[in-house]
């Protein structure tokens, strides 16, 4: 079967020329319905990687070809959340939930006509994510935590095949941060998405991933792969043991080798 | 007096009543200034013993708009509704070039430059023009009011679409919104605080802009009443017009003031009370 996502050799160069170079060689391939984590140095160009994966933005080389065709403009099968919770502050809870409804097709037609149905839906991952009742709140009244929280729904809303995370819970105390694993766990149990994840926090990605790699200094490509074996579903009761504990520091000499490490550039 | 600290339920209370009496403060506070203003000014003409002519009373004007209360009030009217049109196609044209510039680089390049020059050029200066154009009359200060209350709109509007953070683009954009989706859900809405808060400049705006164009040619309006009054030397009469003018302009800014606050109070939560504040956690 071939993959969901390929990416091939991508460079991705920002400013012209002999603007920065943030990406160069970067090559992954991602199944469907898997849950992979990247992880790497700060500055090294995830986010670049993400924005090139969902077409916001076109690559300077290489191809990023999505269920089998090219990426050439924005994807409309993806869901995305960011680090900022990046809610429209002039609507409240359920509309920014149902905000992807108003744009991705089918859900565009039918929304005006099934508005119940798809309402109910967005109460239902609302409490999920442990928003229930907050629906109607404006998003200033709610914590940076429930901010996060709804823009999680957001991005799961349409359904999308694609679910790309940068940096979600990058903002939010750990407290916080290991209940959102869990439902982003139970999430993709129950739908099974294809997820790619940007995170800085190995212990997140080594919870939450099939497969963890490891992105070197920019300009940035993929150096290591690291398979987590852990069955599902995990709980934080396993982020304890030495098992993973080992994986979590097999991670961490992986960064501080990428980050001695320069990327191909430098070399050549 | 008493150590104890007082029960967590007084405190509340106390609060709450406080916010209250200094909500009623300042719901008063404008009318008090404006009647100490005029206390004020009443008692210096009396004490220095000002000539009418070059500063009434306030009596003095009061007694004029009684006595001219219907030719006052026909001229307002005529004012009224030429800043009115004026400045309702300068919304519908101000919005539309505000979205267009604010969402095109290309057309903000391209027509700034202009904008600036049409908005540097001095409006008494084009009102003899529109007189030549349209003659005297109601439609060169439709068009004067037009003129000075459209630059506002367009320069709020266009920075309110093009300051919109990219994060809150790349979230429609990342949903394959089209460019049309994004204006008319993101950008619109995000445009809208600064919308209103230029109507409220473009307003007051609008009635310099008509009543410059009546004093110069015009058959009625506030201004023409006013050139014909101090062409008299009934100087009350000249006063009464511009507190007429003031008080359209209030009544006016107050009606944008109050659909701000309906539309756009999402942007104002700094303003709102605090007792009703989010939860925190």
């Amino acid at each position: 079967m071939s993959p969901f996502v390929e990416i091939d050799n991508v460079a991705m160069r920002y400013g012209g020329t002999d603007g920065t170079l943030a990406l160069e060689g970067a090559t992954l391939s991602v199944a469907k319905g898997e849950f992979i984590a990247v992880v790497g140095p700060s500055g090294c160009g995830k986010s670049t990687l993400m924005r090139l994966v969902t077409g916001l933005w076109p690559p300077t080389e290489g191809n990023v070809i999505v269920a089998g065709s090219e990426v050439t403009k924005p994807l409309s099968i993806a869901g995305m959340a960011f680090q900022n919770p990046t809610l429209l502050p002039w609507r409240r809870v359920l509309d920014n939930v149902m905000l992807p409804l108003e744009v991705v097709e089918p859900h565009r037609r039918r929304l005006r006509a099934n508005r119940a149905q798809y309402e109910a839906e967005a109460h239902a991952l609302l409490k999920l994510v442990g928003l229930e009742g907050f629906a109607q709140k404006q998003p200033w009244q709610l914590s940076g935590g429930m901010q996060q929280r709804t823009s999680l729904c957001r991005a799961l809303i349409h359904q999308p095949e694609l679910l790309m995370l940068d940096e979600p819970f990058g903002a939010l105390d750990i407290f916080t941060r290991e209940d959102l694993w869990a439902v982003l766990q139970d999430v993709w149990l129950a739908r099974r998405p294809t997820v790619i994840l940007v995170t800085h926090d190995l212990r997140e990605a080594v919870y939450l991933a099939d497969r963890v790699l490891c992105m070197s200094a920019r300009p940035g490509r993929i150096i290591a792969e690291t398979v987590i074996p852990f069955p599902r579903t995990r709980d934080l009761a396993l982020t304890y043991t030495p098992e993973f504990q080992a994986l979590v520091a097999g991670l961490r000499g992986q960064i501080d080798a990428a980050r001695k490490q320069p990327g191909l550039a430098d070399v050549a | 007096m008493s150590l104890e600290a007082p029960h967590p339920k007084d405190r509340a209370a106390a609060l709450i009543a406080a916010a209250r009496r200094r909500r009623r403060l300042q719901a008063w506070l404008p009318w008090l200034v404006v009647i100490g203003m005029f206390a004020f000014w009443e008692a210096g003409v009396r004490a220095f013993d000002v000539a009418e002519f070059i500063l009434p009373a306030p009596s003095a004007i009061a007694a004029s708009m009684v006595k001219w209360w219907n030719p006052i009030l026909q001229n307002a009217w005529a004012t009224l509704v030429t800043t009115t049109i004026g400045f309702a196609l300068a919304i519908v044209f101000g919005l539309a070039l505000g979205v267009a510039i604010g969402s095109s680089t290309l057309l903000y390049h391209g027509l700034y430059p202009l904008l600036i020059a049409f908005n540097s050029v001095p409006k008494v200066a084009v009102v003899p023009v529109l007189v030549i154009w349209f003659g005297a009359g109601a439609i060169p200060a439709i068009i004067t009011a037009f003129l000075i209350s459209f630059f506002p709109i367009v320069v709020n509007v266009a920075t309110g679409i093009a300051t919109v953070e990219p994060e809150l683009r790349d979230v429609l954009r990342a949903l394959g919104a089209k460019p049309s989706d994004i204006i008319r859900k993101v950008g619109l809405p995000r445009a809208m605080p600064y919308f209103f808060a230029s109507l409220k400049i473009a307003i007051t705006v609008a009635f310099v802009g008509s009543i410059i164009a009546e004093t110069v040619a015009s058959n009625d309006g506030i201004g023409k009443l006013m050139i014909v009054a101090s062409s008299r030397f009934d100087v009350p009469l000249v006063f009464a017009g511009l507190i007429v003018t003031g008080i359209m302009g209030v009544g006016m800014y107050a009606i944008a003031a109050a659909i701000e606050t309906r539309t756009t109070g999402w942007a104002m939560r700094g303003q709102l009370d605090p007792m009703s504040a989010a939860p925190g956690g």
